[in-house]
């Protein structure tokens, strides 16, 4: 499913070379909870916004579905990212002036699906994440848990193999925060690849797929046995 | 592909949700067209203004007055140390042998003190014939205008506008009065209708005297003007050749007159006010060159305070293009509603500008409306490019890191 061999990335900050990430293989499969854990800098996000193709590495080679994904154009990763990946980030991300309904429809409109049918599959999808009675309210008149819910609707809504969540427990109380793990672990048990990037060794110690990161560089790689 | 309902939509609902911010770019637009329409529209009125203002004069006249002022072949007489030669009330009288000329009014003009009593002031004075008045299609207030007679016979008798009838005569019928004009006492014997400005003249606060008596009032032989009215305007050319042939059998073979068609006096204003249209209509693009601006300076802060937004619309499978276009519908949106409300202000100021001046016939011509709508929109998009290509280039990772 996902395939990275040999990628390097680095970033030039003023005269400094920095090696966010070094030589980083890394081999999942459809349907895997993987969970990146690691210290602040160690280069887990890079690597999730290299797999989510919203950086691309210095060097190295990524394949995704088995179609190398390192050289395409912007249009056709855009394409990707739309058909294939779902993001959800720490901070929601919602966009303030558009409803609930609205947001969740947004990749649908950018993928030019009609207004009806967009509709129809956000409305359908809220209340699958218990937000049936909340379409029309905006991000303002949510709670964290239930913002989370929205990004999670909108992240899923064009059916991607792969979910992305970058911290997705970082701004939520406890209960909420459970909340979300559950609904993500479901969305994982229904065949969803699921990485989830975190600092926070109760959630990260949940998947069966543990990577702990160190300077960039993957230091272990730790299989569940179920 | 995103269809162009949704790049409406959702432009659409970023300018609704930044209300300030959108109001503010639609004044700067609609001030910028709105100028551009009333300005020209105010040029256009004095054009037409002068148009009018001619024709009602009878469009087949010719005006004749000395010395040359288009430059011809033979060299000026000030250049050779004569001055131009008199245009003489015999010359003014010799033009009436041609065949195609039906009336000529000889003009002398001049400016004095008009006195009667304590009562005086300054007026133009105008010497000239009863064919005056209708070659100029002057109406009459009272009494009558001066008599047919013999030009070159000087009369005391006198007619006045309605002001000075009003500041000289107060409370009084001026008609059979004597007033003092210069050393020199005339009888009035008409006041002359309201017809307002016409032609550089206010009616009102002339007095007209016989010609012969203007050069004794004012120790000048030669006229001012003789304005000719020929019989059909097709053989306007034909008598205006006649008449300089005339003039210049008389001055020895001089042509040292200058005899114009009042179409050709027409078409200088016609061009000249014209041009002046332009020239405001330009100076008001101004204004939308700097809305234009501010629509660019705006959309760069709408890219810095929504680059989270971008960032995420990245993330989730939006391409640069898409970026862009949106960005870009959002700078045409901004655009066409100034352009709107620009021209709704255009409207709102000439009905204005009709309402205190209602012979001004002032009305925006369409060329100035469409190109001022089209600078609007020209600026407003042009001017989002680089917003629109920044936020499109915006690095989502950098985007979605700001919190």
């Amino acid at each position: 499913m996902i395939s990275l061999a040999g990628i390097d990335r680095i970033f030039q900050v003023g005269d400094q070379t920095v090696h966010a990430l070094a030589n980083v293989n890394l081999e999942i499969t459809a349907g895997e909870y993987v969970s990146i854990m690691g210290p602040s800098g160690s280069g887990k996000s890079t690597l999730l916004n290299i797999v989510g193709l919203l950086d691309r590495p210095t060097d190295g080679i990524y394949k995704l579905d088995g179609r190398d994904v390192t050289g395409l154009s912007d249009e056709d990763q855009a394409r990707v990212r739309r058909e294939k990946i779902g993001f959800v980030f720490q901070a929601f991300h919602l966009v303030p002036r558009l409803t609930a309904l609205e947001n969740v429809a947004v990749p649908m409109m950018l993928a030019g699906i009609g207004i009806n049918e967009r509709r129809r599959r956000a409305a359908k999808s809220l209340g699958d994440f218990g937000l049936g009675d909340r379409m029309d309210h905006r991000p303002s008149q949510l709670s964290g848990g239930q913002r989370q819910r929205v990004a999670m609707a909108r992240a899923t809504i064009m059916r991607p193999p792969v979910l992305l969540a970058d911290e997705p427990t970082g701004n939520l109380d406890r209960a909420s925060g459970h909340e979300v793990v559950g609904l993500l672990e479901q969305l994982n048990a229904s065949g969803v690849t699921l990485i989830v990037v975190t600092h926070d060794p109760e959630l990260g110690q949940r998947a069966r797929r543990q990577l702990h990161m160190v300077d960039g560089s993957i230091d272990t790689d730790d299989v569940l046995q179920p | 592909m995103m269809q162009p309902g949704d790049i409406l939509r959702f432009s659409t609902r970023s300018l609704t949700g930044f209300r300030t911010r959108t109001i503010l770019m639609v004044i700067a637009m609609a001030i910028g067209v709105g100028a551009v329409v009333v300005l020209t529209a105010l040029g256009e009125g004095a054009r037409r203004y002068v148009v009018n203002e001619f024709s009602s004069l009878g469009t087949n006249l010719i005006i004749v007055f000395p010395g040359r002022t288009e430059t011809g072949g033979n060299v000026p007489g000030m250049l050779v140390g004569r001055s131009p030669r008199d245009l003489t009330l015999e010359d003014a009288v010799a033009v009436l042998r041609s065949r195609h000329v039906t009336r000529i009014a000889p003009l002398n003009i001049g400016s004095a003190y008009l006195s009667r009593g304590r009562l005086s002031r300054e007026a133009p004075v105008l010497g000239t014939t009863y064919e005056f008045r209708d070659i100029r299609r002057l109406e009459m207030g009272r009494g009558s205008f001066l008599p047919p007679a013999d030009p070159t016979k000087a009369q005391s008798i006198c007619v006045i506008g309605q002001t000075l009838a009003e500041e000289l005569f107060p409370n009084e019928e001026p008609i059979g009065q004597w007033l003092r004009i210069g050393d020199r006492r005339f009888r009035v014997i008409g006041v002359l209708g309201s017809k307002g400005r016409s032609l550089g003249f206010d009616t009102d606060e002339l007095a007209i005297i016989p010609v012969a008596s203007a050069q004794q009032l004012f120790n000048q032989p030669s006229l001012f003007r003789i304005l000719v009215e020929t019989r059909h305007r097709e053989s306007l050319d034909t008598a205006r050749e006649e008449i300089r042939r005339i003039l210049k059998d008389r001055h020895e073979g001089d042509e040292d007159v200058t005899v114009v068609t009042q179409d050709a006096v027409l078409a200088t204003f016609d061009r000249i006010l014209r041009t002046l249209t332009l020239a405001v209509g330009g100076i008001a693009a101004i204004s939308l060159a700097v809305a234009g601006i501010l629509t660019m300076n705006v959309m760069l802060v709408a890219v810095s305070q929504r680059t989270a937004e971008i960032g995420l619309l990245k993330a989730i499978g939006a391409s640069r293009q898409q970026i862009r276009n949106l960005f870009f519908a959002e700078a045409a949106l901004l655009s066409a509603c100034g352009a709107i409300v620009g021209l709704g202000l255009g409207a709102a100021g000439i009905l204005i500008i009709r309402q205190i001046y209602p012979a001004f016939p002032a009305a925006a011509p369409l060329w100035a409306v469409a190109a001022a709508v089209l600078t609007a929109a020209l600026t407003g998009v042009s001017f989002s490019v680089m917003p629109a290509r920044r936020a499109a280039r915006l690095d989502p990772v950098i985007a979605l890191a700001k919190r």
